[in-house]
């Protein structure tokens, strides 16, 4: 196999009425965001399933991004706290499992702040460039299959 | 007509599995009654070599506890997939990693190195460490391979049922053995036998109350209200985010759900389901105290997935 540029892979979970709508004006306005970002509406930043994060590292995500409205902002009232909570439940649960603090970012981006989605997006890219892939489970050792012939002790 | 043939095999697994078999107390002996034991190496004389000899299928029921974590446990899992018509993964250790998995927030090396080097109890001038062959003045003798990775059951063979529990409850498996022996027709494979389908909470006899927490303690801090949530009380209790099945043996003796019997039917991993129901009861919408509040708990990874680390999304800590 060619070796072939990395890539990096973010999935970017953003909030119907703020973030994506910033997103959105980004495109629009022209202002140059990452092309790695892989952007998912959901309705809440509420919605957010912690589960979903893992699911996106798991499925091949390098990061993960959660952006919604501003404290105060949501339209739901309060999912954006809720979404804060389980962001920095998640961060917490991510460094004990070794996944670097930099995948995952919560950010507050409102329907007009298109250059503040470009510039975190720009950032999130340039970060993971640093971290390299995330390659999840490749750890070292044997596991089954690759057994063979070691471990022959020294008589 | 023949009795069928049960198989109960022991692979990674501390033995409790076989003892919830024995707790089924007198009605042991109508296991005995209905099927005919042909392979349960912890109660029976039968070597490996009499299992290989058998033809593929013979084994009506197997029921496989323990998880996977060495050249012997997987081989046996093999062998058994192919003389079994129905394997069940039999326990926590066969559903989804259990204890054993907690070996994934390690490695196969960390853990010879202190288990055979490191303690202090322990004697080892050469730093002998356990090898496949060893060469002895008797001859060349082997000994399984430990992976690096614990594996469930079914992320080595195709599991047909599982059973969770650590270990399953005496009367669930009562059901279970009951269900294969009726010859009704069994549930679609891959599902989830002797258990429930909600969570662990709705078994529970505590009082639930509107959850705002601000602060976690750890069981040996409090002395916990009988009658009250423990999660209102700021104890981790996993029951939102377990199955239900078991009856909510632990709360009910004043133990917080620790998790064993799962996730809930729809969820796949258990941690993510408990820590998203965790923060949303945090009583704070500041990012710093949140950061305090979350800090009383110690260990996120063994406390959320410390049945299911090898069934979790991420698998394993990232070395």
């Amino acid at each position: 196999m060619t070796e072939t540029r990395f890539e990096p892979r973010i999935v970017a979970f953003l909030c119907n009425w703020c973030a994506y709508s910033g997103a959105d004006l980004a495109g629009v306005s022209r202002i140059p965001s990452s092309p790695c970002v892989r952007a998912i509406r959901v309705m809440c930043t509420g919605r957010i399933d912690p589960g979903f994060v893992l699911h996106a590292f798991a499925s091949g995500a390098d990061a993960v991004l959660l952006a919604g409205c501003h404290p105060g902002d949501c339209h739901y009232s309060e999912g954006n706290y809720k979404c804060l909570r389980r962001a920095l439940a998640l961060r917490r649960l991510l460094r004990a499992f070794g996944v670097e603090e930099d995948r995952v970012r919560l950010e507050w981006i409102s329907a007009s702040e298109a250059e503040k989605f470009a510039q975190v997006t720009r950032e999130m890219e340039e970060a993971v460039r640093r971290l390299g892939p995330l390659r999840l489970n490749g750890g070292a050792g044997p596991t089954e299959g690759e057994s063979k012939e070691s471990g022959r002790a020294e008589a | 007509m023949p009795k069928p043939k049960l198989a109960i095999y022991w692979a990674a697994s501390c033995g409790g599995c076989e003892i919830a078999i024995l707790d089924l107390n007198e009605k042991v002996l109508e296991v005995e009654k209905a099927f005919d034991i042909v392979f349960w190496p912890v109660a029976l004389d039968v070597k490996y070599a009499d299992l290989e000899a058998m033809a593929p299928g013979s084994i009506d029921l197997c029921l496989f506890n323990g998880a996977i974590r060495s050249s012997e446990n997987e081989h046996l899992a093999r062998i058994l997939r192919d003389r079994a018509k129905t394997l069940v993964a039999f326990g926590s250790c066969a559903h989804e990693g259990c204890i054993p998995a907690l070996a994934n927030t390690t490695t196969r090396d960390r853990i010879l190195g202190i288990v055979y080097r490191e303690t202090p109890s322990t004697v080892n001038a050469d730093g002998t460490l356990p090898a496949r062959i060893s060469l002895l003045p008797e001859g060349e003798v082997e000994l399984p391979e430990l992976w690096d990775e614990v594996k469930a059951l079914d992320q080595v063979v195709t599991v047909d049922y599982y059973v969770p529990g650590c270990p399953p409850q005496p009367h669930r498996i009562w059901e279970v053995v009951e269900l294969v022996a009726s010859g009704a027709p069994l549930p679609p494979k891959g599902s989830v036998i002797g258990a429930g389908q909600d969570t662990c909470c709705e078994e529970c006899p505590r009082t639930r109350e509107e959850k705002r927490i601000r602060r976690f303690v750890r069981p040996h801090e409090v002395i916990a209200d009988p009658a009250r949530c423990l999660l209102d009380q700021g104890l981790v209790c996993l029951g939102p985010a377990t199955r239900s099945g078991c009856g909510a043996l632990c709360p009910q003796a004043g133990m917080a759900c620790r998790g064993c019997y799962g996730p809930p039917p729809g969820v796949q991993d258990q941690g993510a389901k408990m820590i998203s129901a965790l923060a949303s009861v945090i009583d704070s919408t500041d990012e710093q105290e949140i950061g305090m509040i979350l800090d009383q708990i110690p260990d996120p990874v063994g406390t959320f997935y410390r049945f299911s680390l090898a069934h979790s999304l991420l698998r394993r800590v990232r070395q």
